[in-house]
């Protein structure tokens, strides 16, 4: 009997079409699966398996009467918990959002919906989307399904996690500073952040506006593709939302595999590279660029200086943002409650009860950032940064039509050992971050296991705005190439979880 | 730029609506003020003629017509709220000490 769970989307989407397998058959698939494996494994916060069957069965029953359907119409998908689900409970990992229910969807849970996905359940997640390792969530952390005893990464750990442990084909994940790109290099999957305004932010609870961005998670590139397409365009309920076509990304993907990459040119920042950076990070990292030169392109190196002052510019921005976002936990409208006197002092008995410490932290130190007094010094000059980052792109981009680093310096970190110490915690997202800070879209997918530890290495692509697709393109050229050697998936190569009784 | 004190932490959590303990206190005070110690190398790269940007993507002002639209219901508005009465957010007492 197949074993349905070890499909890409694409696979299931032609199986279902060749009546090879139900929507019903695929969903329950994973719903067995995280039964069995998420006691270990910490992805989800809340499986929705009734609403997603019914769902299943609705596909199964228009595909049978020969209705015409979406792409993706029966493929389960997970969500991470930073979406509004309507009949879904909705915490973005946080306590001072425990049981609440959100009255509305958010534009991508509306798009999963009317593309007729089933919703396996919501996924965990750092508290409002602040760390880089699951280990902030209010619920416990998720472990990575390479060794349990590692990080998933973060702040969409659950997300990746689920995908590489089998229990979801796709998830949606949030990218900030890095949530998506750096949780899929560290599960060994692929994760997409687009272009700043290719999807809707519109119920998506907000971290920091002028970086947050949905994206997809998958195992393969095209599966990635395909997402990304169901969740991209043009919403009226979000300013920010680019008023454009979405990027033909399924077709750059399948234009890639065809792994003709002549002409291309692939700049290498050099400031990405050397010092932090683990050895086997490195390795299987030049391999990837010679795969990339074995299939024509040709590899510039490229300087971003500014690149030294993004950490510390991202440091100002996100608290300072988040901050002002996060003012509206106050017991007054949805959430915790912890009464003391009167209305101010029950705010702040409340916000101390329902945020944990890295939340905390960034309130505090967003609000002294944008304090009289120290706005021009902090908050003024971390903009500036912005600029002169944005300036580093646009000239790299003169050279080079991808840019190309490793995800994350190091393959994942076991639990426990940073949390008491944010300021290593953030280096994770040293390669990710100057991304989200320029708008521009990036990618991450696997580039192999670091030979010193066995454990996954993420190769990152960026592009210039709205080109995602090109991101695309290259990624799949390189992911054939890479599957070729290691005959098949690098999630396929991971080892078997132990299945619960 | 100076570093961050003790007692900056304890004035900003209580602008920010966030109780501490004294242990939240000791615990957070150092931690922040090495983030704010790291951080503060932004002052010094960007000189006077550098722009700043607030959005990464340039767009203009959205507008859309002043029409009266389908929103939430009053119910479901306050579905999700600690508490509620006669159709509103209840809060506890807003002026004044403490009921």
């Amino acid at each position: 009997m197949t074993d349905w769970t070890r499909a890409s989307a694409a696979q299931m989407i032609a199986a279902m079409k060749a009546g090879e397998v139900t929507s019903v058959e695929l969903t329950q698939a994973h719903l067995d699966r995280i039964a069995d494996v998420d006691g270990a494994v910490h992805a989800f916060l809340h499986v929705n398996g009734e609403e997603a069957l019914e769902v299943a069965r609705g596909v199964d029953a228009a595909r049978e009467a020969g209705e015409d359907l979406p792409e993706l119409a029966g493929v389960p998908i997970a969500v991470k918990d930073i979406l509004v689900t309507q009949g879904m409970p909705t915490t973005a990992g946080s306590k001072i959002l425990e049981g609440w229910e959100p009255p509305y969807d958010a534009t991508v849970t509306r798009k999963l919906r009317e593309a007729r996905m089933p919703i396996l359940g919501k996924t965990n997640m750092d508290e409002f989307a602040m760390g880089s390792s699951t280990e902030h969530s209010g619920y416990g952390p998720t472990h990575n399904p390479w060794d349990l005893e590692r990080i998933p990464g973060g702040s969409g750990g659950g997300s990746s996690a689920s995908i590489a442990s089998w229990e979801a084909p796709l998830a949606i994940g949030s990218d900030t500073g890095g949530s998506i790109r750096q949780p899929a290099s560290v599960t060994g999957t692929v994760g997409v952040k687009p272009t700043y305004g290719g999807v809707s932010r519109y119920g998506a609870i907000a971290l920091a506006s002028s970086l947050d961005q949905l994206g997809p998670c998958a195992r393969t590139v095209e599966d990635a593709a395909l997402l990304h397409e169901v969740m991209g365009g043009h919403d009226p309920m979000d300013a920010t939302s680019l008023n454009e076509p979405v990027p033909s990304c399924v077709a750059a993907a399948r234009e890639g595999r065809e792994g003709d990459l002549t002409g291309v040119r692939v700049g290498v920042i050099k400031e990405l590279s050397g010092e932090g950076y683990q050895a086997g990070v490195e390795q299987r990292f030049n391999e990837s660029l010679e795969k990339l030169k074995g299939l024509g392109a040709e590899i510039v190196e490229v300087s971003c200086p500014s690149f030294e002052y993004a950490l510390a510019a991202y440091y100002l921005i996100l608290p300072s943002e988040a901050s002002s976002n996060l003012a509206k936990f106050d017991s007054v409208r949805f959430g915790m409650r912890v009464e003391k006197g009167n209305v101010e002092r029950t705010m702040g008995a409340t916000r101390a009860e329902g945020f944990g410490d890295e939340v905390k932290r960034r309130i505090i130190l967003g609000t002294y950032a944008l304090s009289a007094g120290y706005y021009d010094a902090y908050y003024g000059s971390a903009q500036k940064v912005r600029t002169l980052i944005q300036r580093d792109f646009e000239a790299a981009f003169e050279k080079a039509d991808v840019l190309v680093s490793p995800t994350t310096p190091t393959t994942p970190f076991k639990i426990g050992e940073r949390i008491d110490d944010p300021l290593a915690m953030y280096l994770n997202d040293v390669a990710t971050i100057p991304a989200n800070l320029a708008g521009i879209p990036g990618m991450s997918l696997p580039s192999g296991i670091a030979p010193e530890d066995g454990l996954p290495t993420g190769f990152q692509i960026l592009a210039p705005a709205h080109e995602d697709a090109r991101m695309y393109r290259i990624g799949a050229a390189l992911e054939k190439a890479l599957a070729a050697e290691w005959g098949g998936t690098l999630s396929s190569q991971a080892p078997e979880l132990e299945v619960a009784k | 730029m100076s570093s961050l004190e003790r007692s900056d932490v304890e004035r900003l959590a209580a602008l920010a609506r966030i109780d501490m303990t004294d242990e939240d206190l000791d615990r957070l005070s150092g931690q922040l003020a090495a983030i704010v110690d790291s951080v503060a190398k932004v002052a010094e790269v960007a000189g006077q003629d550098v722009p700043a940007t607030s959005h990464p993507i340039p767009m203009s002002n959205v507008h859309r017509p002043d029409e009266v639209r389908p929103s939430l219901t009053q119910e479901a508005a306050l579905a999700g709220a600690p508490e509620a009465e006669e159709g509103r957010f209840r809060v506890p007492q807003i002026l004044g000490e403490e009921a």
